[in-house]
């Protein structure tokens, strides 16, 4: 079953294109990996999704919901979550207090939020640090802070934008473990990641974007065979 | 045994410090008990300023400190709050108590009507834009016949005092009284929604209104109800100046310094939490009216070069205001060990 459905969106700044007559679909229960160079339009494309930027042109179909033009709360009260590339934690409130702000969506009773919020801060591995301020977190732990806050409004799909960008090696393992984790435990999944041996691994069908297009969707596989995808990241070796 | 998370949940959702609420209970005990023993009438003044200040401060709070938006006009409200009484019963002998009401009432709609567009702006376009509203109503009351004009209205003073009319022309401990449980009612619902589910999520739009929105909440609603809800937090406390004084003008009640002077209590405070517009009022009050009496009417501009010089030393030293002395850093530091 189709959870989300992309047609020809289409995004300008200016003169420059950022997301071109892009279209693509995810399944439910899937990972959908999307990659491409630096200033290819992933994070535009996910802010089209989510409501931060509005379409020049083209449809967002939520199941069967056209949710373009809604804003970036009635998107995720439709059970879009979504983390940021640039980290937003709510810095002066603890990891606990970040968390109950997303389970107030489906719980109005303090306790209970309370409680829920402390369940998705275990299942993120950071119940230890739950009175611990956002600012008092390494990038590693704010990372699961804003999965776990994401995964507090209990979405059917969530976007992921570099959760694996800017932390040591030593972290990114626990990282992709936690988002097989979030998968297994239903939710949808749409991640940009730029480490392709990540990518390949957690990933069901990848969208590869170059300059703003889509230039390649298939499965890990095909991706990695793709001429494309590997002109885009190698460069083209040009004998003559 | 049993694991982290069930040791977690099993954890108070709240933290009570029993110090901290036994000095609450005995602070309001003697406040209630110190018009007995007879203190002479400037006290029971300063009192009645504190708390008046409190409240205006705990008010600028809720839309600065809690969901974020600078409001430099702020004593608007106040304005609103004194002309609604005021005009009320020098024109139809209706009792202030109503009057209260009608003005938090009316606060409440010129917030909606000024929240709608303006909340769209950000920083210092929305600061700057209530500042030239607030400028903007004084100049309209200063022409509006109906309200007295620039001489404002002049409150018809009783022969003996009443409880009805909100006059008390023989002693202030009334007003004393009155100014003190609207200024504990008001701490009560600050600290209520500070810790409610609202509070939570104006804070969150205070901080983030991008990772807020991806929270299913309406930031543009919320600002709007953290305005709504400071404004009529205000409007009261122009409405009992009023009955206080018994005069008012557009230059005193709409008066920009009351604006700044709410902000500065609650910056030096410090923003954001319910104790630190009260830490403010209790220093700055004091200073303002001693200097007033020592210095003369308008305390010879001395109280202002205080608190800037007071102001200055804050935001280099403590910028999140003299609160943080006793932040939750430092005390919720202890429980993490």
């Amino acid at each position: 079953m189709k959870i989300l459905t992309v047609e020809n969106i289409s995004r300008s700044f200016g003169g420059i294109k950022a997301n071109k007559n892009i279209s693509f679909e995810v399944e439910q229960g899937s990972i959908l990996g999307v990659i491409g160079p630096n200033g290819a339009g992933k994070s535009t494309l996910f802010d089209l999704i989510t409501g931060y930027t509005k379409a020049n042109s083209g449809t967002v179909n939520f199941f069967a919901n056209n949710i373009s033009g809604l804003r970036p709360d009635q998107i995720s009260a439709l059970g879009i979550g979504r983390t940021f590339q640039k980290l937003k934690p709510f810095a002066d409130q603890t990891l606990l207090e970040n968390v109950m702000i997303g389970c107030f969506v489906k719980e109005s009773n303090i306790k209970k939020a309370r409680d829920r919020a402390l369940e998705i801060i275990d299942f993120v591995d950071l119940i230890d640090k739950r009175h611990h301020y956002a600012k008092e977190l390494s990038t590693g732990q704010r990372k699961r802070l804003e999965m776990a806050r994401a995964m507090a409004i209990e979405p059917k799909l969530l976007l992921m934008d570099e959760v694996t960008g800017g932390v040591d090696q030593r972290t990114v393992p626990g990282l992709v473990e936690l988002i097989k984790k979030m998968k297994r435990s239903g939710v949808t999944i749409i991640t940009i990641e730029h480490n392709m041996n990540i990518i390949m691994e957690i990933s069901d069908n990848i969208l590869a974007l170059d300059q703003g297009q889509r230039i390649a969707y298939g499965t890990p596989k095909q991706i990695q065979n793709n001429k494309n995808v590997v002109d885009s990241y190698l460069g083209t070796y040009d004998a003559t | 045994m049993l694991d982290k998370l069930s040791l977690a949940k099993q954890e108070p959702v709240w933290k009570n410090n029993n110090t901290v609420l036994y000095f609450l209970s005995s602070t309001v005990l003697l406040l209630f008990c110190l018009p007995l023993f007879d203190i002479n009438s400037f006290y029971l003044h300063l009192f009645i300023m504190i708390f008046m200040h409190s409240v205006m401060a705990q008010s600028w709070n809720v839309v600065a400190g809690f969901s974020g938006q600078i409001s430099l006009g702020h004593g608007l409200f106040f304005g609103i709050g004194a002309y609604a009484t005021s005009f009320l019963f020098t024109e139809y002998g209706i009792t202030p108590w109503i009057g209260i009401v009608f003005g938090m009432f009316v606060s409440g709609i010129i917030a909606i009507l000024i929240g709608i567009p303006m909340l769209r702006l950000h920083g210092h376009y929305f600061a700057i834009a209530t500042l030239l509203i607030a400028i903007s109503f004084s100049l309209v009351f200063r022409r509006w016949d109906l309200v007295g004009a620039a001489s404002g209205l002049w409150i018809p003073i009783l022969p003996a005092d009443s409880w009805i009319a909100l006059q008390f022309n023989s002693s202030k401990v009334p007003y004393y009284y009155i100014f003190l449980v609207f200024f504990l009612t008001t701490f009560l619902l600050s600290w209520m929604l500070s810790r409610s589910k609202l509070g939570y999520r104006l804070r969150a739009v205070r901080d983030d209104p991008q990772a807020a929105s991806s929270l299913c909440i309406n930031v543009s609603y919320y600002k709007i109800i953290a305005y709504v809800i400071s404004a009529m937090m205000m409007a009261p406390m122009g409405s009992l100046f009023a009955q206080y004084i018994l005069v008012i003008d557009p230059a005193t009640v709409f008066n920009i310094e009351i604006s700044i002077m709410v902000l500065l209590i609650t910056v030096l405070g410090g923003t954001g939490n319910i104790w630190g517009p009260l830490l403010g009022t209790v220093i700055l009050i004091p200073i303002s009216e001693y200097t007033r009496i020592y210095l003369g009417g308008t305390g010879g501009a001395v109280d202002l070069i205080l608190y800037g010089l007071i102001l200055m030393l804050i935001c280099v030293f403590r910028p999140n205001g003299l609160i943080s002395f006793f932040n939750r850093d430092v005390i919720d530091r202890k429980q993490k060990r």
